[in-house]
């Protein structure tokens, strides 16, 4: 252990500690618990729950990549009811800091989760997926258009009462993220979540066609962590008082280092999970002995700190 | 957990691997282990799975693996003395029978590794065991002298007829069921042997139980990877996750037909317009 103060916060939200799980990668965060003590970590943001139960897509949703994989799961879920009734009322047993990950279909869905999701104890944020990539249409990215991406965190913000920072995720996949940002900001989230998966393919050569069952599929891990961190300083560049929850491809404590010195507040742990189910715990630790060695008393001075160089 | 690698030695065309686990607990037929590969820093982020060939609780590990992908390869290069990362045990195992009924275990190529402990747990309770061993040919076959010394039958197939039956598991199973009056079946294997074993099962009268082989990407039942349509007891198929709510389903309740799509009356389909 070390003595340099981890805590940080989103916002409103003050976190006890810098990691949090990514959404996708740790379901509702039970399935962890027989690696560590969940409350202990940040957040648990959860996979994007939807309003009705989803199958997901067909198998193979999975493709090992170069340090990464591709995946087409598709959402699959039990539905807003399951949730609040299984999941949540889990993590509220067990005083999980708890972002709930949203998504819908369309607009109005997303309203409605939040709607809902506003009346019930237990939800510290809202994380407001408009970048999964595993849809049928891109039309359906919201955060490919800023337009768009506006009208979601709009229609979350005039059902969203509660202290508990709405942040938007946005996707890399575009020409400005920039501007995406902008456009989020200005239609009221308190903070933004970056950066989601990047559609990508691989081809089974033996069977002449796309490995994955949804064909195209989000890639993630260490092989996308570069362009995370740019996003992330890109954004932080031009907003640099919107709060930031950094994710893309972190294995140690050094990469989560990059993050907040690009201008993340805290960092969510993802694909290395699926490797790694301590890592988010380890990362922690690691990345307090990091800012140690440095010479830094506290995790919130660094935030940033690459943009003054 | 750190595991050390005790000893590794082939046997046919696999890799047997033994390995010091002083934290696994007690290991039942039918769970598996998940292995990282690489090492420190690898661009390979999965874990590969293994079904548990034997365990000593607080003591040993072992799997049976085939260096087949670049991640196995990379497991068959270590040495004795080297250390590896392990998660287990991990998944649901096989049930075991309450009476003392005939049971038959059917397994293709290393699919026979979780079969000894298995077999020896059925006669632990009483079970008449008897074993199908299929491989497409000789070398692929595993476990033959074991699972005799441990059952009462062993018959052996072959695709191409180097070793035993020509021809395939299926070929023999419903004689075996029949003669023997066999009431449960337990198989691993790839999975168009476990539907047809599902199948004869069911055709004559005995209750399957198949550990499937679905890719996995974490093995804890947080990825939504590994799942394939299942009917649940209520009547509903959902897309079930291999690594946490099998690797051993019910050979009744898989939709062995509409493995690798979803059905559209599966729960949360697409329906027209969404998803």
């Amino acid at each position: 252990m070390t003595h340099v103060d981890l805590t940080t916060s989103l916002g409103s939200l003050q976190l006890s500690a810098p990691t949090l799980t990514a959404s996708g990668c740790a379901a509702a965060g039970k399935e962890l618990a027989q690696f560590g003590d969940v409350a202990t970590l940040g957040a648990v943001v959860t996979k994007s729950i939807m309003m009705a139960p989803r199958s997901g897509r067909a198998t193979p949703r999975m493709a090992e990549t170069p340090s990464g994989m591709l995946n087409s799961i598709g959402l699959q879920g039990p539905g807003i009811e399951s949730f609040l009734e299984n999941d949540l009322a889990w993590l509220r047993a067990n005083n999980v800091t708890t972002i709930v990950s949203i998504a819908g279909n369309n607009v109005d869905e997303f309203g409605e989760l939040a709607r809902i999701l506003a009346k019930v104890e237990g939800v510290d944020g809202l994380e407001v997926n408009i970048s999964c990539p595993n849809v049928e249409s891109r039309g359906q990215v919201f955060a490919c258009n800023p337009i768009s991406a506006a009208q979601v965190i709009e229609t979350v913000r005039s059902v969203w009462h509660s202290d508990a920072p709405v942040l938007a995720k946005l996707s890399p996949d575009v020409t400005d993220i920039v501007e995406i940002a902008h456009s989020v900001v200005e239609a009221g989230v308190d903070g933004v979540s970056m950066i989601n998966t990047l559609l990508g393919m691989v081809i089974d050569v033996d069977k002449m066609k796309p490995m994955l069952g949804g064909r195209t599929g989000g890639l993630s891990g260490p092989a996308i962590r570069p362009v995370a961190v740019r996003a992330i300083y890109q954004v932080h560049a031009a907003l640099p008082h919107l709060p930031i929850l950094g994710m893309g491809g972190i294995r140690t404590g050094h990469d989560a280092l990059e993050f907040i010195a690009a201008g993340a507040s805290a960092v969510s742990i993802g694909t290395v999970v699926f490797g790694d189910p301590g890592a988010p715990w380890r990362i922690a630790n690691e990345l307090g002995q990091e800012l140690q060695a440095r010479g830094y008393n506290s995790l919130s001075e660094v935030i940033g700190l690459a943009h003054q160089n | 957990m750190k595991c050390v690698i005790r000893s590794m030695s082939p046997v046919g065309s696999y890799l047997h691997m033994v390995l010091d686990a002083p934290e696994v607990g007690e290991v039942q037929p039918g769970h598996f282990a998940a292995v990282a590969v690489g090492g420190i820093g690898s661009g390979m982020l999965l874990r590969r799975a293994f079904s548990i060939h034997k365990s000593t609780p607080g003591e040993t590990l072992e799997i049976i693996f085939a260096a087949h992908g670049q991640g196995t390869q990379w497991l068959a290069t270590q040495s004795t003395g080297d250390e590896i990362d392990v998660v287990a045990p991990l998944g649901k195992p096989f049930v075991l029978p309450r009476a003392a009924i005939p049971c038959v275990i059917v397994a293709g190529g290393y699919g026979a590794a979780p079969m000894e402990l298995l077999a020896r747990e059925l006669r632990a309770r009483g079970c008449r065991v008897d074993v199908i061993l299929g491989a497409a040919t000789q070398e692929k076959l595993f476990g033959v002298l074991d699972l005799k010394a441990v059952s009462d039958s062993v018959t052996v197939t072959t695709d191409d007829g180097t070793s035993g039956v020509r021809g395939r598991v299926t070929d023999v199973l419903a004689d075996l069921i029949q003669k023997n009056n066999s009431q449960a079946v337990y198989a691993c294997g790839p999975m168009p042997m476990l539907q047809a074993v599902a199948k004869v099962s069911q055709d004559n009268g005995a209750f399957s139980q198949c550990a499937v082989e679905e890719s996995m990407a974490c093995g804890i039942g947080v990825c939504m990877t590994c799942v394939l349509p299942v009917i649940g007891d209520d009547g509903v198929t959902r897309m079930a996750r291999s690594c946490v709510e099998g690797p051993v389903f019910r050979g009744d309740r898989v939709r062995w037909d509409d493995v690798n799509t979803v059905p559209s009356d599966a729960f949360g389909a697409p329906r027209p317009g969404g998803h």
